[in-house]
């Protein structure tokens, strides 16, 4: 199973590198890939710098140009397609329709994996970019259980890839819109859920209040950690309770079914985080690494380590993790 | 522009959903689509029952459309797909990818849902030479951007725009009615039938924000483009989407009816807000956060596509 590992900038992929990804992948500093912060991505100079470090080292690189484009700026996602073929990358990740036409058309050699932001959870769904852009790997969106992930893999045309760690989104990928009912902005049209742009922290009298465009996400008592206002994660009154009726703060972290995404024919492991650290991304790639070496060496006998287990709850959002839609009883 | 009715969102029982496609075998909206599109367990009608209202309805002058499950995660699921796909009456509205497949396989025209993210001209382009006949604009698309595909539409395939309803939002594995009953998806108890309207998510500050709806998540406020008209006209949007609630669904159709006919749009408005769940928003037309209602945008007209 292959480990792709985040890199939100050159400091991260180098991380990734060195604690022994086997690809890396990335995106450009502006709305073309889902991760469009300030800070983070590449320009033209870093990124030649990136990819030669991994290639370098014998890894992969991938380019994700995976939100979804309006008429109006559709030439710049042609752009940050030709761009990312031109410097030699491994496979773009990939989403929307129009531009997968256009990278399969140009650049018919070029490795093309299908984003998560497709929104495919079946193999009917794969078919489609198959038949159609030629795709070679498809990452599955995280609602799906082992069995019907499973399922997936026996008529799957391609590879695929699956979440192992990281942030969860819980809502199926590439069409949710919470963030841009709120704010206007939304990972499909703008690159990023919950923008910064419209966040605020208030100090109350008795603690923080986080807004995302003046609306309440959440309220932290004095004392309690606040948390990024992600939409999705904020506590909200539903009938007579107060809770996280959407989803709590946590990480996705599938060590201890290794074994099990092995068996059932995955082919690569994929950790959630270009906007983390470097420090995220050498701790979470290390203990990947060292668990999927393991696994693969004696997936019988293989444990879950609890020193890994520790490392990865320590850089997991709220400090704890789940198995998520992988284990049907949380759904 | 024509109405539609879009399929039903909610679980609601057997008899308000007979009684309901009565009403509107004699209401103004020329489209009709029929369908379970949220969750697969909601199986009050089976699939032989939708086929029976579709061909009353048609026999009422109606065009019939069936819709397909957004969310896709069961093999059963899919199998209910490619039956639903293999019906020889009624054309399908694909609301994920899978079912456009199926349809382009077999040959057979289709429609697009909301929920298939056609962004650009590059895609509809592609999917109107893979069978597409008619398609609906994702909710969180605006003026703008709708001008611009208009613009270079493809020959034969009509727009549809999501004219009046709860915007459908996000889909989840999760089961959000059942999980607010503490239960869960597997052992859901049908809680979303409690929910005709869906069941409000209000913000710490008691503010209304979202609903849920079983394993959808839609807006508190209630999307509505009647002050839009004359844009959406000058843009040749062929359909404009009703999607149904618990009360005055037909009412609310007969509002957008007068307005197309050339109605005052004002008193109209005021009508139509007291027959809403909570209150109304058109942010996403208007390139704003969905949530947003924006009046003072109402006089201005786009160039034309």
């Amino acid at each position: 199973m292959e480990l792709v590992c985040p890199a939100g900038n050159l400091p991260s992929l180098k991380a990734a590198v060195d604690n022994g990804a086997d690809a890396v992948y990335m995106g450009f500093k502006d709305d073309t890939n889902a991760r469009h912060f300030a800070g983070l991505n590449f320009t033209q100079r870093t990124f030649e710098k990136a990819v030669s470090y991994a290639h370098d080292k014998g890894r992969k690189v991938y380019v994700a140009i995976n939100t979804f484009p309006q008429p109006a700026g559709f030439e710049r996602w042609k752009a940050a397609v030709d761009q990312a073929a031109d410097y030699g990358v491994d496979a773009l990740i990939l989403a929307d329709m129009g531009v997968l036409d256009y990278a399969s058309s140009k650049w018919p050699d070029l490795r093309l994996h299908l984003s998560v932001q497709a929104s495919v959870t079946t193999a009917e769904g794969i078919g489609f970019y198959h038949d159609n852009f030629g795709i070679r790997r498809v990452v599955l969106p995280r609602v799906l259980s082992v069995r019907q992930v499973a399922h997936v893999i026996t008529q799957s045309p391609v590879p695929v890839e699956v979440f192992g760690f990281g942030s969860l989104c819980v809502m199926v990928e590439g069409r949710c819109l919470l963030s841009s009912y709120a704010t206007g902005r939304s990972p499909n049209t703008y690159g990023a859920c919950s923008p910064a742009s419209h966040v605020r922290w208030e100090e109350t009298g008795d603690g923080t209040n986080t807004r995302l465009n003046g609306v309440l996400i959440d309220h932290y008592a004095e004392g309690e950690k606040a948390g990024y206002p992600t939409l999705c994660k904020g506590r909200f009154q539903v009938g007579e309770h107060t809770f996280y009726a959407l989803e709590e703060p946590t990480s996705l972290n599938t060590l201890s079914i290794l074994p099990e995404l092995r068996k059932i024919g995955v082919s690569a492991i994929k950790v959630e985080g270009r906007q983390r650290s470097p420090a995220y991304v050498a701790q979470v790639t290390a203990v990947m690494r060292a668990a999927i070496d393991s696994c693969m060496e004696n997936p019988v006998g293989y444990q879950a380590k609890s020193q890994w287990m520790r490392e990865l709850s320590n850089v997991s959002e709220g400090s704890q993790t789940t198995l998520g839609a992988y284990h049907r009883p949380w759904q | 522009m024509k109405l539609s009715i879009g399929p039903i969102q909610y679980f609601w029982e057997r008899q308000r959903v007979l009684d309901f496609y009565q009403q509107v075998a004699d209401c103004p909206a020329e489209i009709i689509y029929l369908g379970e599109v949220i969750c697969s367990k909601r199986r009050l009608l089976t699939f032989e029952d939708w086929l029976a209202i579709g061909n009353e309805l048609q026999q009422s002058g109606k065009e019939v459309i069936l819709s397909s499950l957004t969310l896709l995660e069961a093999a059963s699921e899919m199998a209910s797909l490619k039956k639903l796909c293999t019906n020889q009456s009624f054309m399908v509205e694909a609301n994920d990818i899978s079912a456009v497949q199926i349809l382009y396989k077999q040959k057979q025209p289709f429609v697009t849902g909301p929920s298939v993210n056609i962004y650009n001209s590059r895609s509809l382009k592609l999917l109107a030479e893979k069978g597409l006949k008619r398609w609906v604009l994702p909710v969180e698309l605006g003026l703008e951007t709708l001008r611009d595909l208009q613009a270079e539409r493809p020959e034969g395939v009509e727009t549809e725009v999501f004219a009046l309803g709860r915007l459908p939002l996000a889909y989840s594995a999760r089961c959000y009615t059942a999980r607010s009953h503490n239960l869960p998806k597997d052992d859901c108890r049908f809680k979303c039938i409690e929910y005709p309207d869906g069941r409000l998510l209000k913000t710490r500050e008691e503010q209304d924000f979202l609903v849920l709806n079983g394993i959808q998540t839609q807006s508190a406020l209630t999307h509505q483009v009647l002050d839009q008209l004359p844009s959406l006209r000058a843009l040749a949007v062929d359909v404009l989407r009703i999607s149904p609630q618990s009360e005055h669904t037909m009412h609310i159709v007969e509002v957008f009816d007068a307005a197309l006919a050339g109605d005052d749009t004002d008193p109209l408005l005021e009508t139509l807000l007291d027959l809403l769940p909570i209150g109304a928003c058109n942010g996403y037309l208007l390139e704003h956060a969905g949530m947003n209602l924006n009046p003072e945008a109402k006089h201005e007209t786009p160039q034309t596509a």
